[in-house]
């Protein structure tokens, strides 16, 4: 999973943090670098959502809950080593604990919907986590896969109470009173105000003492061990922070399109996140990004291109997946580290560390 | 510092949604309740409408024809001319019968493609979660292609009215069909899940409540009804009604001959249509390694229907087999065909009574006008006050060709308890509509 390369990456990564910051940034402090940073790009969120279509407002917002998914799964897998294929899990517990607070506790304020959305997926993180941590490689991967085809089939068990395969709808109203802007430029600014908040703690987690952990962690868990670090209690950390971010997705896209369904929990959505991560680069936040971006971009840019070829619907329906995986392909043969990986190579870089990744 | 941040971004945060996120606004009530962008998705030349169907996925198997029939339509009016001078521009998306894929393809369909309305999106699970949506942005939401009871509902959704006859009218008709004609037999019931089992056990069990032995939910994401049909099996019911969508049926009916099981099937007509059951059971089998005759196993089953079958010599079937020849002769001509057919036509009549200078407004007049009159047995409801399709439904059992042959003539009742009576004899032809030319 991890290749060599990589390795020596993070290794020389992690020496660079603990050799000392380069001392021309370190008048500032990481918390409010990150912040930042979080802020600069809400403020192209705000103005790229106020310039494009309410569709692509939606599509926007969509990259946001993606990236954070796929930010949490790059703490479990790129930082920590554990391979998850059931990463969908948590999303699904977010949506759906979301659509129950919105439908039966409706005087709930969304932001506090949302939190117990954390909580509650943080809670079945730290337990798949306890029950995973002993695992390693493909059986670690196997049973994560197993929660992912398991977990949304207790919609059927209770129909009454989740709605079976139909799922739950519901109107999520968050919009203060007084403001007038198009429902989904607001719901985009929701999305990524969560989304940048989010990434903001993982930046800070990852580039602490606590990554540096995850990354011995990966590297060699005997050598992590002798250095004292608690192997054990490091991985399930890593899933909870993982969870978390699944679960505020998850809740994220159930306030997007007000519903929950199992259907749009499958399998594939864990590995359609795994893929994004690995297209994205592997190890950074960074890639998380890339990765998002490129799921909803190519999306919409193979829809674009089946309308404009009138292709038969059959052929038109799986022409994004096609071209997803080609591009998965070609990215892992050609840029093993990902789209991340390339653009750190271009020269115009503005340093040796990306900030998100310490 | 921390703290103060995350006190002071909390603070932001709660002032922003201080409302529940559960509670209707009660300032937007206003805004909820009407047309909006009167003439979006018109010019003078052009009308675009959109729909969401399943072409991939569970239900694809049934009801992926539905559009190829309605597009025949749209094709036949285009050509010639159009309706008023417009030809209709018809936007299908695949929703896979996933309802989160229903929300962000009907969100396209509204924000990017600005359709002047949503036509016949299909199925009960994936278009109840776009009602909100498509209320709030003022959008009409005509001919929905499902029966529940929810379309019809003109105070809370105004934009949405009903096409094919509900669960609740049709199954009281078959109820009471049951009821008169297997008298003293054991009913079991086979229902989906949702709204269409809950619709329609509501009309059914104002007849046949205590003849029920037992009831089994199938869920569409889960094709192995084994366990339901063992269970029917085990408490005796020698009726089963299977309130379905056609692939539930196929897969009941196969299972039910696996285990050796004949009961007397009583299908509503979502999942009656005879032609498409038999390629479903073919298909089907033909997975599983087996051969099976559809005949044999269609035989005698008891359907309800409320537009003219295919192997009549209706004028309306007349019409459509032509459309079908000249557009789409390499799609099987099935009665699920030309439910997709007949919604067409009547989308395209009611734009047509909207009149030449058309807006949202005037097409929901037109709907409610209460003179919409189709190629269905029975009257529409459409009226101010009922937004629900057509008002009942005839019986039929399928002859060995696999023909349904009218064992009880249409009959109208509404979705209360209200009686059954027959419906009216008098219908339009294609001829009185006199939509082209």
């Amino acid at each position: 999973m991890v290749s060599q390369e990589e390795i020596q990456a993070a290794e020389s990564r992690a020496g660079g943090i603990r050799s000392g910051r380069a001392p021309r940034r370190a008048a500032l402090p990481p918390l409010v670098r990150h912040l930042l940073w979080a802020l600069l790009a809400f403020a192209v969120v705000v103005a790229v959502s106020s310039v494009v279509d309410p569709f692509t407002n939606v599509r926007v917002a969509t990259v946001g809950y993606l990236l954070l998914a796929a930010a949490g799964l790059t703490v479990l897998t790129g930082l920590t080593g554990q391979v998850s294929l059931g990463h969908g899990a948590f999303l699904f517990v977010g949506a759906y604990t979301v659509a129950l607070l919105v439908t039966h506790v409706p005087s709930l304020p969304f932001w506090a919907d949302l939190l117990i959305a954390a909580a509650v997926s943080g809670v079945a993180g730290v337990l798949t986590g306890a029950a995973a941590a002993r695992l390693h490689g493909p059986y670690l991967a196997g049973a994560t896969l197993a929660l992912a085809v398991g977990l949304p089939a207790i919609t059927q068990r209770f129909p009454d109470f989740l709605g079976g395969s139909n799922g739950l709808g519901f109107t999520v109203n968050s919009m203060p009173a007084g403001l007038d802007v198009p429902t989904t430029r607001w719901q985009a600014w929701v999305v990524w105000a969560t989304v940048l908040l989010g990434m903001v703690v993982l930046a800070n987690i990852t580039s602490g003492r606590v990554g540096r952990e995850m990354r011995a962690v990966r590297d060699d868990e005997v050598s992590a061990a002798l250095a004292g670090i608690r192997v054990g209690r490091t991985k399930v950390l890593a899933f909870l922070v993982s969870a978390v971010c699944g679960g505020l997705a998850g809740g994220l896209q159930a306030f997007l399109l007000g519903t929950a369904a199992p259907g749009s929990f499958t399998p594939a959505l864990s590995l359609t996140l795994l893929a994004a991560v690995v297209l994205g680069g592997v190890g950074s936040l960074w890639g998380a990004l890339w990765g998002a971006l490129a799921l909803v971009a190519l999306q919409a840019g193979a829809e674009e291109l089946a309308h404009g070829l009138s292709l038969r619907t059959d052929v038109a329906n799986f022409l994004p997946l096609a071209i997803f995986g080609v591009v998965l392909i070609v990215v892992v043969l050609v840029l093993p580290q990902g789209i991340h990986g390339l653009l750190r190579k271009i020269p115009l870089r503005r340093r040796k560390d990306s900030h998100v990744e310490g | 510092m921390l703290k103060a941040r995350i006190i002071g971004l909390s603070a932001l945060l709660l002032l922003s949604a201080c409302g529940g996120a559960g509670e209707t606004d009660p300032g937007g009530g206003g805004a909820a309740s009407g047309v909006k962008n009167e003439t979006a998705g018109i010019t003078d030349t052009s009308i675009v409408i959109g729909t969401h169907q399943p072409l991939t996925g569970p239900a694809a198997s049934g009801y992926a024809s539905i559009s190829a029939g309605s597009r025949a339509v749209y094709s036949y009016v285009n050509d010639a001319g159009g309706i008023n001078g417009r030809k209709i521009d018809y936007r299908v998306e695949d929703d896979g019968y996933n309802p989160t894929k229903t929300v962000e393809v009907v969100k396209k369909l509204v924000l990017q493609d600005q359709v002047f309305a949503v036509v016949g999106g299909l199925g009960t699970p994936t278009h109840s979660k776009v009602l909100d949506f498509l209320t709030a942005e003022g959008v009409p939401d005509v001919l929905v292609s499902s029966g529940a009871l929810a379309w019809d509902d003109p105070a809370a959704r105004p934009m949405t009215y009903g096409f094919q006859v509900d669960y609740t009218r049709e199954s009281k008709i078959l109820g009471k069909y049951v009821k008169k004609n297997l008298a003293g037999k054991k009913v079991g019931v086979l229902y989906q899940n949702d709204d269409v089992g809950r619709d329609a056990q509501a009309g059914l069990d104002q007849f046949v409540k205590d003849a029920v032995v037992s009831r089994q939910p199938y869920d569409s994401a889960n094709t192995d009804v084994l366990p339901q049909l063992t269970a029917l099996k085990g408490a005796g019911a020698e009726v089963v009604v299977c309130e379905c969508v056609p692939a539930f049926t196929a897969l009941a009916v196969l299972t039910s001959a696996r285990l050796g099981y004949k009961p007397q099937f009583v299908v509503n007509s979502i999942g009656a249509d005879t032609r498409t059951l038999s390629g479903l059971l073919s298909a089907f089998s033909k997975q599983a390694g087996a051969e099976v005759s559809p005949s044999a196993l269609l035989t005698g089953m008891i359907g309800a229907g409320y537009l003219p079958g295919v192997d009549t010599d209706d004028p309306w079937i007349t019409l459509f087999k032509e459309i079908h020849q000249r557009y789409i002769p390499d799609v099987p001509l099935t009665n699920t065909l030309v439910s997709g057919m007949a919604q067409a036509y009547t989308f395209a009549q009611a734009v047509k009574l909207a009149g030449r200078d058309l807006t949202r407004s005037k097409l929901l007049e037109a709907m409610s006008s209460g003179s919409l009159s189709g190629p269905g047995m029975t009257p529409f409801a459409f009226s101010k006050d009922s937004h629900a399709g057509y008002t009942g439904a005839f019986v039929f059992t399928v002859s060995p060709d696999l023909t349904p042959k009218v064992v009880q003539e249409p009959m109208v009742t509404d979705r209360g308890t209200g009686p059954i009576t027959a419906a009216p004899t008098a219908r339009r032809t294609p001829a009185e509509v006199a939509l082209v030319g």
